[in-house]
């Protein structure tokens, strides 16, 4: 079974291919049958490959397929191999199942619009660069994915290319992550310079080698880390390049999901939990990882709390709980990190093609502001989105969220950093705060707006299943405290099989462990119960607040994502105008025009020569004659 | 022989002053036949009767008639003696008479140069040896020549033709 | 008079050369520089036949052919040139076809 995991990654390509060449002169049930079933095989081979993957492990708990060398130069010879172990299998189910149901809502999002087959091309294209990257077997394949993955994103953030704000947001998202994409272009070179190879696995892989060559905590290992960090933070949005993410919301709804929950932003998280090595050896970054994820994770939950756009609002959301990832990975947590991005990929796929739904409902309305009252007129979508937002806000003991956060806060609290674990559950109750404010305001009250058009089949399917796993999702890892049920962790621990230490969580102490779970749920339900009387009951004392001096400055700071946008374009974008516009001419250029300009004098004085009188030519040929034949005879 | 050669030479250099300075085309035509019949002379009192042959029947032959159709299809008359007097100016012999003498001095002090005079004895060379030199050792060269020669049929018949354009004109 | 030696036939050959640049650098009627370049030929011919009688050899004869093959080649494009010419611009002024001028 596991022999068809080349299919995965390779259905979506040859949707994208078809879709490319002939898409145009498809029906758009055609279209929309190639870009769906694509996605759809490949979802089934992975279901099929991961069955088979848990049912009999293969030797050495991971497994690995060579299609073909992809060069060769010396010893250097990367080829194009796929490499299953746990955790690619666990990001390649998440994104092929959730990019299948993402994909199915699409079609009747997308039905509407022109350029269908165009869409479905470009969504083919990215899920299909998204899972050569988890299953690549050497970085350099990987960042071919992972450069294929920028590329989608832009192409789809632009999809709407007829208005230039959404250009100009593809622009910005593709050149923010392009300068994490050089740290990390950087971070290869420096791990092919002193390992001589990009294999990832094996005895010669580069983990291996790491393990068995550098110290822990020396430069080497610090600067690769840290470049390989640098990638990861622009592709996941996280602090200092979160910037483009909230402006990618210019695309349609369902590719924001797409690059929220299955594909893109993840990305990083996969790439240091794939070279966990190198950020073990080097503790510094590390703690670095679970600073920025804690500082991130703080600092966009604060600025999705001032919102009014629905999308942006969610998207503010992502880089959060990304944050909390980065968080669990920065404690070594890195099992924790991989359930948390499972179940946010859940949750926050709901949330986008919820919002989807209330957005083409409302006629591309997004300020929720001028929802309100959703619950009566759009019954299933109002259920599924407020159990996304539960799950998001960690809602206790029946979302999926709440076991996911609760492990990555339980994980940071036993790794001893308890600044880090208040800051995390300060973003808990932020979460909470945020999600219930979007979901009192757009879905209680009373109408604003008037709904137009009622979601299908087609995207109720999406939301029904992804509603269910965002509850049931959680299950599969219980707390310690409650008894021996972890299959998750034990499964994922194979992937990781070079760390250090491996925390079993004692059960000396499940005392503590239940006393941060009271913790944790109490943070939870005050944070719902204080959007609830906020936004819902007491919406003056809110206004209140946001009307003081001080509550519009902060409003004002957390509304434009704490001024991060206007820093870098006074920082970056401003000088750098400044110079192309005193440089307009060029000059460089100045030199060559120079040259250009003596070359035009000797032009215009050889044109005068050039009479059109066959007799002044004569002269000329009996000129040189007579110049040459003295050469001739006086030499 | 050597009286021979010096009239001839005297012949052909005086019939070419005149041939570029006449104003009446046919008049230069025929001092020019006459420059080419006196340098068959020259070639003969050389030694090269063969060559002397070619020059009377191509050149003041062939060449020449051609040159005479074209004057009578042109149909030059009084009108274009009147344009050459006012073209042919005294004056302007002036530098193209100088830049002619500078490369006369120049190839006579580069003739001069060599030192000893060889006297040419006009031991004749036959049309017999002329021709064996041509067929084997120059055969490529015939070639080449006789595809000038398609070359400038080809050539000459384009560029003599009339416009269909300009028919209708005239 | 002295004895033709190759330099008395070589200078002929010089001044009939002269001669003829100075017929074409002079005459604006195309027809005159046409004679004149034929004057140049053979004057060039002259020299080829001078230096192969002189050596006793064929060559300069075959040289020679060489040059009267070119020279009605060169006749016969010429004087179709300047039929074209004449149609043209109704003269034979060379300069009245100095359009190609820069």
């Amino acid at each position: 079974m596991l022999e068809l995991l080349w299919l995965i990654p390779i259905l979506p390509f040859i949707g994208f291919l078809v879709l490319v060449l002939i898409g145009t002169r498809l029906s758009r049930a055609g279209v929309a049958a190639i870009g769906v079933g694509s996605i759809g095989i490949s979802a089934v081979v992975s279901l099929l490959c991961g069955f088979s993957f848990m049912s009999s492990p293969p030797p050495g708990d991971a497994f690995s397929q060579t299609l073909w060398t992809w060069m060769k130069v010396g010893s250097f010879a990367p080829g194009i191999t796929f490499h299953l172990d746990a955790l690619s299998l666990l990001m390649t189910l998440v994104v092929t199942v959730v990019g299948f149901l993402i994909h199915l809502y699409s079609t009747e999002y997308m039905n509407d619009e022109d350029g269908y087959s165009r869409f479905f091309a470009y969504m083919n294209l990215f899920v299909g660069s998204m899972l050569t990257l988890i299953l690549a077997d050497n970085l350099i394949l990987l960042y071919l994915g992972w450069e294929g993955v920028g590329l989608c994103s832009y192409l789809l953030i632009g999809f709407w290319y007829k208005d230039p704000a959404n250009g100009l947001a593809a622009r910005k998202a593709f050149t923010i992550t392009r300068v994490g994409d050089t740290a990390m272009a950087l971070g290869l070179f420096l791990l092919f310079a002193h390992l001589r190879t990009l294999n990832i696995h094996g005895d010669g892989g580069i983990l291996a080698l790491a393990m068995s060559q550098w110290m822990e905590g020396s430069g080497l290992a610090i600067a690769a880390a840290a470049l390989l960090l640098g990638g990861a933070l622009g592709k996941s949005g996280q602090l200092p390049l979160q910037t483009w993410l909230p402006d990618a919301m210019a695309g349609p709804t369902p590719v924001s999901a797409l690059i929220h929950a299955a594909t893109m932003v993840t990305a990083g998280v996969y790439l240091i939990a794939r070279t966990y090595v190198l950020f073990e050896l080097a503790p510094a970054v590390q703690f670095a990882v679970a600073l920025i994820g804690t500082i991130t994770l703080f600092v966009a939950g604060c600025s999705a709390l001032t919102q009014r756009d629905m999308k942006r609002i969610l998207a503010y959301s992502t880089i959060s709980q990304i944050g909390y990832m980065f968080l669990a990975l920065g404690v070594g947590a890195w099992s924790a990190a991989m359930f948390h991005f499972m179940t946010h990929a859940f949750f926050k796929a709901l949330l986008f093609l919820g919002a989807g739904v209330v957005i083409l409902a409302l006629h591309h309305e997004q300020d929720i502001f001028n929802m309100g009252g959703l619950r009566r007129a759009l019954p299933l979508t109002s259920k599924t989105f407020i159990i996304g937002a539960a799950a998001l806000a960690g809602f206790p003991f029946i979302t999926a969220g709440f076991y996911s956060k609760d492990l990555i806060l339980w994980k940071v609290w036993s790794a001893h950093q308890p600044w880090l674990y208040i800051v995390g559950l300060g973003g808990a109750l932020l979460t909470a705060l945020y999600s219930f404010r979007l979901v009192f305001i757009a879905f209680f009250g009373e109408a604003k707006s008037h709904v137009v058009k009622k979601p299908g089949a087609c995207m109720k399917i999406p939301l029904t299943i992804l509603a269910a796993l965002a509850i049931i999702g959680g299950l599969i890892e219980l707390p310690h405290a409650w008894g021996n049920w972890q299959p998750f962790s034990k499964f994922m621990e194979s992937a990781f099989p070079l760390t250090a230490s491996v925390e079993h969580g004692g059960h000396g102490k499940a005392a503590a462990e239940l006393i941060l779970q009271g913790i944790a749920v109490v943070v939870s339900v005050v944070g719902i119960s204080l959007a609830y009387l906020f936004f819902l009951r007491k919406q003056i004392f809110v206004e209140g607040v946001a009307g003081s001096s001080v509550g519009v400055a902060v409003h004002r700071f957390w509304f434009a994502g704490w001024g991060f946008d206007w820093l870098y374009d006074k920082v970056f974008v401003q000088p750098v105008v400044w110079a192309a516009r005193i440089n307009k001419n060029d000059i460089i250029d100045f030199i060559y025009r120079l040259f250009a300009g003596i070359i035009q004098i000797f032009h215009f004085i050889f044109c005068l020569t050039q009479t059109g009188r066959v007799r002044w030519y004569a002269v000329g040929i009996a000129f040189g004659a007579v110049v040459i034949v003295a050469m001739v005879v006086l030499s | 022989m050597t009286v021979v050669f010096w009239i001839s030479a005297a012949v052909t250099v005086i019939s070419t002053v005149m041939v570029i300075t006449r104003r009446n085309v046919v008049h230069a035509l025929l001092y020019l036949i006459v420059s080419l019949l006196a340098m068959a002379v020259i070639f003969f009192s050389l030694g090269a009767p063969f060559v002397a042959a070619l020059e009377v029947i191509v050149y003041a032959g062939a060449i020449m008639v051609l040159f005479i159709f074209v004057v009578m299809m042109l149909n030059l008359g009084a009108r274009a003696s009147q344009q050459e007097r006012q073209w042919l100016k005294p004056r302007m012999m002036i530098g193209p008479a100088i830049l002619a003498a500078i490369l006369m001095i120049e190839l006579g002090y580069a003739i001069f140069a060599g030192g000893g005079i060889e006297i040419i004895t006009g031991e004749p060379v036959g049309a017999k040896q002329v021709g064996m030199s041509l067929f084997e050792t120059y055969l490529l060269g015939v070639e080449l020549a006789s595809i000038l020669l398609l070359a400038g049929l080809v050539g000459a018949y384009h560029l003599g033709r009339r416009d269909r354009s300009e028919e209708e004109e005239s | 008079m002295a004895a033709v030696s190759m330099e008395h036939g070589l200078i002929l050959a010089g001044v009939l050369f002269a001669l003829g640049l100075i017929g074409v650098l002079v005459r604006r009627n195309i027809i005159f520089m046409l004679m004149s370049i034929e004057v140049m030929l053979n004057a060039s011919g002259l020299a080829f036949v001078v230096a192969g009688s002189n050596w006793g050899t064929a060559d300069g004869q075959v040289m020679f052919i060489f040059i009267l093959t070119m020279a009605a080649a060169e006749v016969a494009v010429g004087l179709a040139l300047v039929l074209q010419l004449y149609r043209r611009f109704k003269t034979l002024d060379v300069d009245a076809a100095s359009k190609m001028r820069g």
